[in-house]
């Protein structure tokens, strides 16, 4: 192993600091047994218990996870179809601004993106609510998955669908039997994501909600603003542990297909 | 895949010059364009029943392109291609009587080598039952019976060619496509590979096409060759006249290596032709044909191995006879090649057999040599 510099010791200390020290007070004050949050009044779980009890906040739990899974598998689907219109078939009219025009709403800021939805929705004469949060997190996850897809099919080997066809199979079929199982671990982390993003977004599901659908960061959002209750601590600490769950998942997907590849590779390349 | 003797079938097989044979495969006048570049340019070729065609050029010469639009990858800009009678054109990949074998073997990662070779029967929907046996059949042939149920990338590389192989014949096609099929081996696994590709061509009665820019592989495997250039064949003919007889200077030095003499002509008469040459400072007398008139450039073609090399002048140093000094040795093992600067400028070659262990060269740097050669030892060429 290599050792670290002294320059490197104390960037990474500052950097990893500033990244998760407030999570870290976050999750040991949501243990505190006292009703403050600035005073330590000893270790405790009770907060946890009065999370589970509170009806409002499992009700918007309850909603953005609903919200979470339906826009994820939805933009999964759209975002892979995307990605594979626009990494395979060939250099068709407009691909170039296409390409360029997915990548647009991964900076748009959030505050623009929610204000154009919610003028939408309105000159439609929607009821906003439930399914135009969904569609608004569709929108906006849907552009992470292209690129997390499109970027695994520029390194796949075209020879393989090509293989297929050859054998007889239609390329319709060739899709769900081929290209699907290998470019699969993308397409999921590509979900885990727009899952996770859908989970934290706040700011857009303000702009398209209305009566009756209030997600969790929404609601979490409205009591903070009556006061910081330890409670509030707590069901953040759960949604904490919730993404990293999703993320390390996500990660550790693909990163262990890689190296149990890489593995037998070796492995095979010493045999006869 | 066991050691037949062959050669009494292979030497007899020569449909392409029996006027009553019917072609398997038939190109009519097609080409290829990619935008502006023109990948195959108005090609004609009819490949034979139990054939084993090899498409030979450098790369970029629209061999690969060809060979896709054989198996339905790539549609013909013009032009015609049909197998057994049947015009492909509209035809998609998946329905054509054809299988290929790919360069990166293409094999599918997500399935065990079992399931790879069973796929394509599995599209026809075959019966279970003969599927099974089909396969084995097909590890049997490849020796792969205990690597059934591995991943591809559990295989080195020859075991991953050698899976390609039996996905890409387990549909029995009336044509197999093979695209640079031993490209990723190491040399001496392909030199075994070859013969081993022969054999199965064989047992098997398929029409091989096999694109290569390999010219010891065409050579050794196919009955007859089409050398390719610039998107149109410059020769189709069986390696041996491929090598003896190259149309043009081109094809000559392509195949193997060639010495060529440039010289006019001074004679033509039937069978008989002599040129004049600067490089020699003599005659070239050399036996056979040509379209070159009295007077006309051409060059005289002569393989190094056919060139003998010598201390001592012969007898008319005037006719078919270089002088030079040795320049530099190749010792390549078998042979050694004595690469020679004529005195009249220009360089030739001569390759001569190691027949015996050489500690002390006879001939070595530096010396003054005598090249000589047969008349009937080259061809005139006139392009």
């Amino acid at each position: 192993m290599k050792r670290l510099s002294l320059f490197n010791v104390v960037s990474l200390t500052i950097g990893f600091t500033f990244l998760y020290l407030p999570i870290v007070l976050l999750v040991i004050y949501s243990f505190n047994a006292g009703r403050s949050v600035a005073v330590w009044g000893g270790w405790s779980t009770k907060w946890y218990g009065s999370v589970f009890e509170n009806q409002q906040l499992l009700d918007a739990a309850w909603i953005t996870l609903k919200v979470g899974v339906l826009s994820a598998s939805v933009a999964t689907i759209l975002g892979t179809m995307a990605a594979i219109a626009l990494a395979r078939h060939g250099r068709f009219h407009g691909r170039t601004l296409f390409s360029a025009m997915v990548y647009a709403p991964l900076v748009m800021p959030e505050v623009i993106t929610g204000l154009s939805l919610l003028l939408l929705f309105v000159a439609l004469n929607m009821d906003r609510g439930f399914w135009t949060i969904v569609i608004s997190h569709i929108t906006f996850t849907m552009c992470f998955v292209a690129v997390v897809v499109q970027s695994r099919l520029s390194s796949f080997d075209r020879s393989i669908e090509e293989a297929a066809l050859d054998l007889g199979c239609t390329p319709f079929m060739t899709f769900f039997r081929i290209t699907l199982p290998i470019i699969l671990p993308a397409v999921i982390s590509a979900w885990m994501l727009a899952f996770t993003l859908s989970l934290d977004d706040l700011v857009i599901a303000s702009f398209t909600t209305g009566p009756g659908a209030t997600t969790l960061p929404m609601k979490i959002y409205s009591d903070v603003r009556l006061g910081v209750k330890p409670e509030i601590n707590a069901i953040c600490s759960l949604m904490v542990a919730v993404v990293t769950f999703a993320v390390v998942i996500a990660s550790v997907l693909t990163k262990h297909q890689e190296v149990e590849r890489e593995r037998a590779e070796r492995l095979a390349a010493n045999a006869p | 895949m066991s050691a037949k003797a062959l050669g009494p079938v292979r030497r007899k097989f020569a449909p392409w010059n029996d006027p009553s044979a019917v072609p398997l495969i038939k190109i009519r006048d097609v080409s290829k364009a990619f935008g502006s570049f023109t990948a195959v340019n108005n090609v004609s070729l009819d490949i034979y029943e139990r054939e084993f065609f090899a498409l030979l050029g450098p790369s970029g010469c629209g061999k690969t392109t060809l060979m896709r639009m054989l198996a339905g990858f790539e549609t013909p800009s013009a032009g015609s291609i049909s197998i057994a009678g049947e015009d492909l054109a509209g035809t998609p990949p998946h329905k054509r009587p054809v299988n290929m074998m790919f360069q990166s073997y293409a094999l599918f990662p997500h399935m065990s080598v079992e399931k790879n070779i069973a796929f394509g029967l599995e599209m026809d929907k075959l019966p279970k039952g003969e599927i099974t046996a089909r396969v084995e059949e097909m590890l049997k042939l490849v020796k792969l019976e205990t690597f059934a149920k591995r991943k591809p990338h559990q295989l080195s590389g020859g075991q991953r060619q050698r899976v390609a192989l039996a996905r890409s014949i387990a549909k029995r096609p009336k044509v197999l496509l093979l695209d640079e099929p031993l490209g990723a081996l190491d040399k001496k696994l392909r030199e075994e590979t070859q013969f081993e590709l022969l054999d199965l061509q064989m047992a098997l009665g398929m029409t091989f096409v096999i694109v290569t820019h390999d010219q010891d592989e065409a050579m050794t495997m196919a009955d007859r060759i089409a050398v390719m250039n610039h998107g149109q064949f410059v020769q189709i003919s069986p390696p041996a006249e491929l090598y003896e007889q190259p149309v043009s200077k081109y094809v000559a030095d392509f195949i193997g290596d060639i010495n060529l003499l440039e010289g006019r002509v001074t004679k033509n008469e039937r069978g008989h032709i002599v040129l004049g040459s600067e490089v020699t400072g003599g005659r070239i007398e050399s036996l056979g044909e040509t379209v070159a008139g009295l007077g006309d450039k051409a060059w005289f073609a002569v393989r190094p191995e056919k060139v003998s090399i010598d201390l001592q002048p012969p007898n008319d140093p005037t006719v078919n006879t270089a002088s030079g000094t040795v320049w530099d040795i190749g010792y390549v093992g078998d042979i050694s090649v004595y690469h020679v600067k004529l005195d009249n400028g220009g360089t030739m070659r001569a390759s001569i057999a190691n027949t015996r262990r050489v500690v002390e060269r006879p001939i070595s740097w530096e010396d003054k040599v005598f090249l000589t050669w047969a008349p009937d030892s080259g061809i005139v060429l006139t392009k």
